[in-house]
């Protein structure tokens, strides 16, 4: 099973209270290594909460465990860091930014 | 004995509260109070202990240490500086200075945050002000693609919503809200209205209230999955407001159109002008990244992404910026000052770093400190050392220290490096 999500990246306070502790911190890696899912997507897709999913772009994939969020449906939302940033292209259309927001991604259940 | 300092500054965000107080025993931060929880850890997870500098990895001393950077840096026939948004200004000017005397390219974390509003800027201009005025005088509050409640913990309180000034001495009661973004966010629940708009239609949304504010008539039901209604409805507002403010964050700047998003802001709000009094000011990040963005400026006449390679300041986003430089494997060597790429750029510019001898001056370790080549554990301004850093308003903050100083500030490493390329 592969379906497209509209994924945007950002800050939370659980990644921003864990840099503090050091970026190879197990606070810093659970609060910037997961995918938040609106809750009509994860029951649509029988997705449960801490189920790791396989998330591909163009740039390379990661894998991630589910938390449910508050987003519409068809959108992910990562927060900002190491792992969101492996997904993202280094194409900045003349700007010097990158595409950290609405970029197209495949989910697929692992 | 114990020791209480009043307003010291938080560097953490660009509200640089200057409010915090600080209980200091035995020379360590003991207590923290008014600091929001994405500061707090500035002052309560930051050990000021002196560290010696490493180079590869292993400790060596002050000065082996600034002469191997000044190799570096001198051998590079590209080198690339980048970072600066978390130190002061007074380091950031040495920054400009060691860019200029190397012909390197420097760049700011503006190029990935608020770099398209500086292009915006540019070809607009901005109608701002202060947060003093958004206190005392505004009545209605749009947040547009930025989510304090996530990333500015005390904007709302301290200066926006629920603030009390002269005009507005009832706070959150004499202010309508409005928040516009594509995700019910955490702000969204202190709003009286939310706009939920498609991904990527900001540019539509703000282009048709252009056109409403002008008198032009909207034939569609819905614009980016928003009520034409809706949008006159907040265009009236707009008009007959007595003093409207637009703050925007990264929802604009780093989805599709970038700079067009804020350019059509910016120029909304100048419009807008005609009938109230209305501005717009940007969600800076980082603690002095508006500062970074004042002395690239005032120094190069340009605000991130310049070129001394040729003898002079050349501009050139996209071409001069961190993540196309290293994109294109054009740097080949890096300082990296008060910042960490490795973690907040995308994955392929990130692996190229690691590639590159990379020197780096930071009061904490971090991802682009582990591989990084030179370290230079330097002071935490606001902390352990004293400096200056600009609000998101562009008001000048002097940072005063907490702790006494241990440590060398990255003012003082630079000047160093700088001496030390001198004699290469």
């Amino acid at each position: 099973m592969s379906e497209d999500f509209i994924l945007i990246t950002g800050r939370t306070r659980e990644q921003a209270g864990g840099l503090h502790k050091g970026k190879d911190s197990e606070a810093y890696r659970e609060a910037t290594a997961l995918v938040e899912m609106c809750s009509e997507d994860m029951a649509r897709l029988a997705i449960e909460d801490g189920q790791i999913v396989r998330l591909r772009t163009a740039s390379n994939q990661v894998e991630v465990p589910v938390r449910t969020g508050a987003l519409p449906s068809g959108m992910l939302f990562i927060p900002m860091g190491p792992v969101a940033n492996l997904l993202i292209d280094t194409e900045t259309e003349g700007t010097g930014m990158p595409s950290f927001k609405g970029l197209t991604v495949k989910m697929e259940l692992t | 004995m114990k020791t209480i300092v009043e307003n010291v500054t938080c560097t953490f965000c660009g509200c640089l509260c200057d409010d915090i107080i600080v209980e200091v025993e035995d020379s360590r931060i003991v207590r923290v109070r008014r600091v929001c929880a994405n500061g707090r850890g500035i002052f309560v997870d930051y050990d000021p202990t002196p560290r010696r500098p490493t180079i590869a990895g292993r400790e060596v001393d002050w000065h082996e240490a600034i002469v191997e950077a000044a190799m570096i840096l001198d051998r590079a026939d590209s080198p690339l500086i980048y970072g600066l948004s978390s130190t002061a200004v007074e380091a950031q000017r040495k920054a400009v200075e060691l860019a200029d005397r190397l012909g390197a390219v420097i760049d700011t974390t503006s190029s990935v945050c608020h770099g398209p509003t500086g292009l915006a800027m540019q070809a607009v201009g901005e109608p701002s002000c202060t947060l003093g005025e958004v206190r005392n005088r505004a009545d209605l509050l749009l947040f547009w693609g930025c989510n304090p409640a996530a990333s500015h913990l005390r904007h709302f309180r301290r200066y926006s919503i629920m603030s009390k000034g002269t005009l507005t001495p009832k706070g959150r009661r004499d202010r309508t809200v409005f928040v516009i973004d594509v995700r019910p966010t955490a702000s969204a629940k202190v709003a009286d209205h939310f706009l939920q708009l498609k991904p990527d239609s900001d540019f539509e949304v703000l282009t048709s209230l252009r056109a409403i504010i002008k008198g032009e008539k909207i034939e569609v039901e819905k614009v980016g999955g928003v009520p034409t209604a809706t949008l006159r409805d907040l265009a009236e507002r707009m008009k007959n407001c007595r003093y409207g403010v637009v703050f925007m964050g990264m929802g604009l700047t780093m989805s599709r159109a970038r700079d067009h998003n804020v350019r059509e802001l910016f120029n909304l709000v100048c419009e807008l002008n005609q009938f109230a009094r209305f501005s717009v000011m940007p969600m800076r990040g980082h603690g002095n990244v508006a500062g970074a963005d004042q002395v690239l400026t005032w120094q190069s006449g340009y605000p991130f992404a310049v070129s001394f390679a040729r003898g002079y300041p050349q501009y050139g986003p996209g071409e001069f910026s961190a993540v196309d430089m290293l994109a294109r494997r054009e740097a080949d060597a890096a300082l990296i000052l008060a910042s960490d790429p490795v973690a907040h750029f995308p994955g392929a510019a990130s692996e190229q770093l690691k590639q590159i001898p990379t020197i780096i001056l930071d009061p904490m370790t971090n991802l682009t400190t582990q591989g990084a080549q030179v370290v230079f554990p330097t002071a935490c301004y606001g902390v352990d050392a004293t400096g200056t850093s600009y609000r998101m308003d562009n008001v000048a903050i002097r940072l005063r220290p907490v702790l006494p100083t241990g440590r060398p500030t990255d003012e003082d490493v630079l000047n160093q490096v700088i001496e030390a390329v001198k004699q290469c």
